[in-house]
């Protein structure tokens, strides 16, 4: 009894498949509900650019056949789905012979390393520092240096990526203020480069935990003080056990129940969620991509992008999913 | 016959009429401050418990019945405070423990079955953990079959099957819920149990379970025991002496038949009374809200304002827990 049980996993498994059907079927969707014909509009801007074209309406045609666009819309609808479900996501527009599932595939890395490194010391730091402050026990000192730790909260984190690329690249001169890594390194597992890695990563990464550390800390901070009036933290200090024990085992364990799912949901947000720390810190990642996509107007280059959002946030929200019942023994037995 | 004896105020007894006693309270005090005065919440309080006797300590909800636990396991919560008083468990006086002091007497000498049993015990923690804490805590380490069967017994003991070793709190029921805090109140052989209303979120045919595990507990293991609670039926059945008392007052205690066969004080008499019969249907004559602010308490006797047999005296002086028969005291002004 307890723990995982095959129906919770079959149901969650199910999720995820449903999830990523949906969210892929959405993608098919909504450019078909738009007016207009994209390769139309192509070659429309191609004229405007260039003056007149010849043969254009065979241009389209032959294109929209490139394309598969004269299929009927079911067989569009298959065979897109069947490409998506082999990360098949087609060519950029914009960077013609670049495919899309290549262009993300050179952004993950960098956005999933920045992003899941810089949440998830958020999420520790910023749960740490709301259960001591609601923790009686919290000398007195910690317990008002704390809450002033957390008025950066309340700054926007690229107005804090523009303050800190200011102090730290500019005037202190201490970290570099852009890119991934070095110029003129070589890719790989070298010191020199890993070394360049985390020097560049450092900034944004700050800039991400150090606005979002208070979200975490609120939440956790609530939680506790509800925890503290349960009656079992009663029954556990009649017990005689050690306070740190009680902090733990007792306190933070049935507190974070609640944070966990919020980082469900936040790590959902990490694929695309860092447009604006990437692009001002010119973080050559998935939301960087992104906004490049929207600018030139690639198509296909979005719609790979939201693909990789949705596949990668169901995946997180499975995963999660899985390891909730490891730390929450209630949660297989609720209905539904 | 009246023996007038001032209740013992002298240094630390291990012998009251003949018999050895395991907890002695005297004189204590534990104030609430609040913004317009201390609440009196237990006001002068001395009682005592012998070896391997069941006490029962009732009154009506406010009274200071759990308070005074509470002061014995030095676990009275701010705005609370013990004012003055000792309590002495084998001689020791816990009022002057210090913090580690304190976690070793818990649960090796002084246990806690709690009030709300039902969230009394780790939600996220499987049973066989939740005891084991509590040996491993106070004994150390040691081998795990070992553990493990000591453990087994004890649920054995309390008439719960093996399979709740592994279990989660979520799956045993109430009545299981409380034998498991039982199992656990007896796991390092306490000299005192304090049992703080075990049975009041039981359905009836439960309360009689627990209070009979509770009975063959206390026989086994030659435990004394505190035994919380408003209702009289129960106690008749369970305790040996009754401890009455009334906004922060002790005002009578007895042994369990002499004070059902003859109520002294006339708080106790009221609250005998408002047994309900099925014999002879009654109208309530003890009724709610007539007790003075617990503040500014009168000069007098605390009862004055709903004693019907309330006189002059009671007005002026506070009568003081007096012996008028052999072990049964009262603070009354009838038997001067």
């Amino acid at each position: 009894m307890g723990g995982l049980t095959w129906n919770y996993i079959l149901k969650r498994v199910g999720m995820w498949f449903l999830t990523i059907w949906l969210g892929t079927t959405i993608i098919f969707i909504v450019p078909r509900l738009a007016p207009g014909d994209p390769v139309a509009a192509m070659i429309g801007r191609m004229t405007a650019q260039s003056g007149y074209i010849e043969n254009a309406a065979q241009l389209i045609e032959s294109w929209r056949a490139r394309f598969g666009l004269d299929q009927p819309w079911h067989v569009q609808y298959f065979r897109y789905i069947g490409n998506s479900l082999r990360f098949d996501l087609g060519y950029s527009l914009a960077n013609f012979p670049s495919r899309v599932e290549d262009m993300v595939a050179q952004a993950l890395p960098w956005t999933v390393g920045l992003l899941l490194v810089s949440t998830l010391i958020s999420f520790i730091v910023g749960n740490t520092i709301g259960a001591l402050m609601a923790w009686e026990r919290t000398p007195g000192w910690i317990r008002n240096l704390l809450p002033a730790s957390l008025t950066f909260t309340s700054i926007p984190f690229f107005m804090l990526g523009i303050l800190l690329i200011y102090v730290f690249a500019f005037w202190l001169r201490w970290l570099p203020a852009s890119g991934a890594f070095g110029r003129g390194l070589t890719a790989g597992f070298n010191w020199p480069f890993l070394l360049s890695v985390i020097q560049h990563a450092i900034l944004p990464a700050t800039a991400i935990v150090i606005s979002s550390m208070g979200f975490w800390a609120l939440g956790m901070r609530g939680m506790m003080i509800t925890t503290a009036g349960e009656d079992y933290m009663i029954l556990a200090q009649a017990k005689g056990l050690k306070p740190s024990r009680i902090f733990w085992m007792y306190g933070v364990r049935n507190s974070i129940l609640p944070q966990v799912t919020a980082l469900a949901l936040s790590l959902g947000g990490i694929v695309g969620g860092a447009v604006l720390v990437e692009y001002i810190f010119a973080y050559p990642g998935v939301g960087y991509l992104l906004y490049q996509g929207i600018v030139t107007s690639d198509y296909t280059l979005i719609q790979g992008i939201v693909f990789m959002l949705v596949f990668t946030t169901a995946t997180l929200v499975l995963i999660l999913d899985l390891l909730y019942p490891l730390i929450d023994p209630r949660i297989t037995y609720e209905r539904g | 016959m009246s023996v007038k004896m001032e209740y013992r105020l002298g240094p630390a007894q291990r012998t009251v009429d003949g018999r050895e006693i395991t907890l002695e309270v005297k004189n204590l005090k534990v104030y609430y401050s609040t913004p317009t005065g201390d609440v009196r919440a237990v006001d002068d309080v001395s009682f005592h418990v012998y070896k391997g006797e069941i006490l029962g300590l009732v009154g009506e909800s406010g009274c200071g019945k759990t308070t005074t636990a509470m002061a014995i396991l030095r676990m009275v919560q701010p705005p609370g405070r013990i004012v003055s008083g000792q309590v002495l468990l084998d001689g020791v006086d816990l009022v002057k423990l210090n913090e580690s002091q304190l976690r070793q007497v818990r649960w090796n000498t002084l246990a806690l079955i709690p009030q709300g049993a039902m969230n009394s015990l780790n939600p996220v923690m499987r049973i066989h953990t939740q005891i084991a804490e509590a040996i491993v805590t106070h004994e150390g380490k040691q081998p795990k079959d070992k553990l493990r069967q000591r453990i087994l017994d004890l649920l054995a003991m309390v008439g719960l099957p093996s399979r709740v070793y592994d279990m989660y709190p979520h799956e045993l029921s109430g009545g299981m819920k409380q034998r498991v805090c039982i199992a656990m109140a007896i796991a390092l052989h306490p000299s005192l149990i304090i049992a703080d209303e075990p049975t009041s979120a039981l359905d009836v045919v439960v309360q009689r379970v627990v209070g009979q595990t509770l009975l063959d507990v206390k026989e086994r293991m030659d435990v004394s025991m505190i035994l919380i609670g408003h209702d009289m039926g129960l106690q008749a059945q369970l305790v040996d002496r009754i401890a009455v008392m009334y906004a922060g007052h002790m005002v009578e205690v007895a042994p369990v038949r002499a004070i059902f066969a003859e109520p002294l004080h006339p708080y106790t008499q009221l609250l005998i009374e408002s047994i309900p019969s099925i014999k002879e249907r009654k109208p309530l004559k003890l009724t709610e809200g007539l007790t003075h602010d617990l503040r500014n308490p009168p000069p007098g006797c605390i009862f004055q304002e709903r004693c019907p047999k309330v006189m002059e005296v009671c007005r002026v002086e506070r009568p003081k827990l007096r012996q008028i028969k052999p072990e049964h005291y009262v603070a009354c002004h009838l038997y001067e």
